[in-house]
């Protein structure tokens, strides 16, 4: 009887919000046409407001100088300096690393072993293998020590203020403001500040690292705590467990999974920056990449690209089989084996100490450079045939959708702007959506950057929409079938850890330069981070509840849609909220083949001192639109929910 | 159990590779580096991110290295960032300064914690500038009178039914906007946001026989790819581009600069006699750049190739 009344009820109900919702929309559209060119908030690229300049003469006032910001940067400096001194850089009078090649791979593969199972452990050393192989060893080390320093950082935080975000509410709603904070704050905001407080070098890049990687950590976290099922906790605490024991023993084990989805999230993350933190000096692969990009030699850039991609995956891979690694004893045999693992790993590491061969990767394999000379061809291949089609899908869209959005956003006047997104937050949201709507669009004119944030926004709507739709159907169909997750993740994983310039060339040959390449590089972005989270979400749908829709003979459609997205719902709307965030992370990088506006005033900010102000303004103004459309998203979420349990309840 | 059996001769074939493949080679530290000389200590150097820049960077780097024994640091910066390290004391030298008035009456005059050291010989150009098929195919485009005669070519998605004047990476110095509107130009300047999008748009529109009008400048390597044909506007005149609203000239001839730290200026190195002295053309840049850029040297061996060349201006350098 419930699933006959729910139906009833979405019945009468939808149709009225959609009506109001497409009424609003029309009044917009006819107010638009009366009233455009009013008050539209112009600024042009090199003008100021009096906001602006002020924040341009007080940027340096934060922490220079500051004892606490030295003893950080002491710290993490002297932690980096030494990972790199282990594995990377000559050091202690030797001309070679503490540990050469061969004592690295045996190392790492005997952890992967340790920790997960052989078939990581075969994975690591032939990734380790090929990254030798491709010539950038060294380099893959310096970004493995920078990465490896930036997660472990972030851990030691993200972890325990993720318990904490989901044990008390009050914390979670602090924790996500800040975290969207941090995740859509433009890193070009504070890679110059940065460098003030912590010095040019291995220190600022960390932190700035550290700063974008730490927050899916801290949300997975949560998250996961906060979908343990109630009844498992009351079953603890009736049976007289302590609130520790009731964390130790029930919470923790049960999120397990997820939260290792939230490490493998950082590292992905702070993979994603290596390129970013190249333009303070960090050391290692985004070097190569950036050097490579400034002759548009898009062949060794996607050597050094792919060297990333392959470090990422073995990292996923290992954590992946950790955290699904049982949790229990070893029986004698495994420990006898991992006796002589050890054994054999000592071994390796005195050889890459002692000879030539074991501790410089050699360097006659030469792989690197024909990978560089295929990708090439192939993306001047791709160019070749492809070059005139693309140039009409990208004509067709912009005139098509993109266009006319961005002219209702700029062209109408701001108060109309406002008025229409508070009343579609209050319609679909109630006050939980219009408050924090009115909020954010009240400071949005105050930063002074209202046109270009309206620019941005019309992109970030169209490339969320694309990346909502795409990760669903492809987070549904790789949640159902295993075999399809094997083959589909490697893609997401490069998608999500290959520097964006590697394919911004070719995608700059193929849409020229213009918002649509933007576009398109946000959705390669953030695709795989939506994707992996519904199929996470998809996954855990409990085994009975499926089997129960198919034995009564529903379809696979019907399973989907009834069963599985509608239990996997809070996962889907932790995903929205991720497939924004990225898009919105990625505005910078749009800003630097064509979509102008926000992207290109943070970029231009972090360029040329006199526009630092504007440029910051502009970084807040993307942290505004990211918070506001993640507060009416998840108010819409929370209605519908409400109204299906009010359905179910009668 | 089956998995562990395998994990173990998987192990035991590991163990038995490298002790037999082991034993032999070359030790380490067998060869030992050859001793560094004179007293000239280290310095940082701030390597801007264009290929020009790293020409400068490249032989200096190699002739302190080898003629005077010091110890060159290499640090991959943003221009500002570099000028930021001149007052945290983490950058000595930079080589290749475009203008940027502004920066310089904040650290040189105001802060004093950089000075002065030359010009570096290259002369910098800015301007507008076709890909070469249009020149040939429009002879009269270069012409800035005839610039609305064919702004509909120039059409695009982003320019919103104007020509579109493509404008580039954020960091240089730009009065396009000015410039389109106090020169009554049917155009809207269009952002592309970096140089990589600046390039491979030129690059493309060679290819493609696509119409393009973007900024640009000399020195630059992708010159040796194609010869890019500037756009004359109305000539520069000492003063005209006072007030940058109302600039309708052309951008001045531009002299590089070098800038060092005042700490590095004091410190009576000889490696800052021989920043102070170096001085070369843009045609022996573009050598250099070319090397690195096309021929794909390391800048290292590109830097060597062009001493060995230009053995009397080195030596012009160290004052010999």
């Amino acid at each position: 009887m419930a699933a006959i009344t729910s139906d009833v009820e979405v019945e009468v109900r939808r149709p009225r919000r959609s009506v109001v919702v497409g009424v609003l929309l029309v009044v917009w559209v006819a107010a638009y046409f009366v009233l455009r060119g009013i008050d539209t908030l112009v600024l042009g690229g090199q003008e100021t407001t009096p906001l602006h300049r002020w924040l341009t003469d007080h940027r340096d006032d934060v922490g220079q100088g500051n004892v606490f910001f030295e003893a950080i940067r002491i710290v993490v400096d002297h932690f980096v300096v030494l990972l790199q001194n282990v594995i990377s850089q000559p050091s202690f009078d030797r001309p070679v690393p503490v540990i050469g090649w061969l004592g690295v791979v045996a190392i790492s593969a005997y952890c992967a072993w340790a920790f997960g199972n052989w078939k990581v452990a075969v994975l690591t050393a032939a990734g380790l293998g090929f990254v030798g192989l491709q010539g950038l060893w060294q380099e893959s080390m310096d970004t493995l020590a920078l990465t490896v320093a930036a997660v472990l950082l972030s851990l030691l935080f993200a972890i325990p203020l993720g318990i904490w975000a989901g044990l008390s509410n009050r914390a979670f709603r602090v924790a996500t403001l800040v975290l969207d904070l941090m995740q859509t704050l433009p890193t070009f905001v504070y890679l110059a500040p940065l460098t003030l407080f912590f010095a040019i070098g291995p220190a600022a890049a960390t932190i700035a690292t550290l700063i974008y990687a730490a927050p899916p950590a801290v949300r997975l976290t949560a998250h996961a705590i906060r979908s343990v099922p109630p009844e498992s906790v009351e079953a603890a605490r009736s049976l007289g467990s302590t609130r520790g024991q009731t964390l130790l023993k029930v919470l923790l084990p049960m999120s397990r999974s997820t939260v290792v989805v939230g490490i493998n999230q950082t590292i992905m993350a702070a993979l994603s920056m290596v390129t970013v933190a190249a333009l303070i000096d960090a050391p290692g692969l985004g070097q190569t990449v950036l050097k490579a990009l400034q002759t548009l030699d898009v062949g060794v850039a996607f050597n050094a690209g792919l060297a990333i991609v392959v470090i990422a995956i073995v990292l996923d891979r290992v954590t992946t089989a950790a955290g699904d690694r049982p949790w229990r004893t070893a029986s004698l045999r495994r420990k006898v084996l991992l006796g002589a693992g050890a054994l054999a790993v000592l071994v390796a590491v005195w050889f890459s100490r002692t000879y030539v061969w074991a501790a410089e990767f050699p360097s006659d394999a030469n792989v690197g450079s024909r990978i560089a000379v295929v990708a090439t061809d192939v993306t001047n291949w791709v160019q070749d045939v492809f070059g005139g089609f693309t140039y009409g899908v990208r004509d067709a869209v912009t005139i098509g959708l993109l266009n006319p959005l961005e002219a209702l956003l700029t062209g109408s006047p701001w108060w109309l702007v406002s008025a229409v997104v508070v009343a579609l937050a209050a319609v679909l949201g109630g006050w939980r959506g219009a408050v924090p709507a009115a909020v954010c669009l009240v400071l949005l004119v105050a930063t002074g950057v209202w046109q270009d944030s309206m620019v941005t926004l019309a992109s970030t709507l169209l490339a969320t929409v694309v990346v909502v739709a795409v990760g669903l159907a492809l987070g549904v169909w790789s949640g159902r079938n295993r075999r399809v997750d094997t083959w589909i993740r490697p893609v997401l994983d490069a998608g999500q850890t290959m520097p964006p310039f590697v394919y911004l060339v070719p995608f700059l040959a193929l849409f020229g330069t213009s918002r649509f390449t933007a576009i398109a590089a946000a959705v390669v972005f953030a695709v795989p981070v939506t994707t992996k989270i519904v199929a996470d979400g998809i996954k855990a749908v409990p085994v009975a509840t499926v089997e129960a829709a198919n034995s009564v003979g529903s379809s696979a459609w019907q399973v989907i849609s009834k069963v599985q997205l509608p239990v996997a719902r809070r996962a889907i709307t932790l995903a929205v909220n991720q497939g924004l965030i990225y898009v919105l992370s990625m505005v910078v990088v749009g800003g630097l083949v064509g979509a102008g506006a926000l992207g290109y005033d943070v970029a231009a900010g972090f360029a040329q001192s006199e526009l630092y102000g504007k440029g910051l303004a502009a970084g807040l103004a993307i942290v505004l639109l990211g918070v506001m459309l993640d507060r009416i998203t998840q108010a819409a979420a929370r209605r519908t929910q409400n109204f299906q349990n009010r359905g179910d309840m009668r | 159990m089956k998995k562990l059996r395998y994990a173990g001769v998987l192990t035991a074939v590991a163990l038995a590779l490298t002790t037999t493949a082991g034993c032999g080679g070359e030790k380490v530290g067998a060869e030992k580096p050859a001793a560094g000389g004179k007293d000239c200590g280290t310095f940082n150097l701030t390597v801007s991110p264009w290929v020009g820049y790293e020409a400068n960077a490249a032989v200096v780097a190699y002739v302190a290295t080898k003629e005077l024994g010091c110890k060159v640091v290499k640090k991959n910066l943003k221009e500002e960032i570099a000028w930021q390290g001149f007052s945290t004391g983490e950058v000595d030298v930079n080589l290749e300064n475009w203008g940027h008035e502004d920066l310089k009456k904040k650290y040189i005059t105001t802060d004093k914690v950089a000075v002065e050291a030359g010009s570096t010989g290259v002369k910098g150009v800015i301007g507008w500038y076709v890909p070469p098929w249009m020149a040939a195919k429009y002879p009269d485009i270069t012409d800035w009178k005839n610039l609305n005669k064919y702004a509909a070519v120039f059409k695009t998605s982003e320019s919103g039914g104007k020509g579109q004047l493509l404008d580039g990476d954020p960091s240089y110095v730009t009065n396009d906007e000015a410039l389109v509107k106090n020169l009554a130009l049917n155009y809207k300047v269009v952002q592309s946001g970096s140089e990589t999008a600046l390039i491979q748009a030129f690059r493309d529109a060679e290819k493609n026989k696509r119409p393009l009008l973007a900024y640009f400048y000399e020195p630059q390597w992708f010159f040796n790819e194609v010869k890019l044909v500037k756009i004359d506007l109305p000539a520069y005149k000492a003063g005209c581009d006072a007030v940058p609203a109302k600039i309708a000239c052309d951008y001045p001839p531009y002299d590089l600069d070098k800038i060092v730290s005042k700490k590095f200026a004091d410190s009576g190195s000889p490696a800052y006699d021989l920043v102070k002295n170096f001085q070369w053309t843009n045609e022996d840049q573009n050598t250099v750049a070319r090397m690195i850029a096309v021929d794909k040297l390391t800048p290292d061996q590109a830097a060597e190739k062009w001493v060995k060349d230009n053995q009397s201006k080195v030596n012009a350098w160290l004052g010999k």
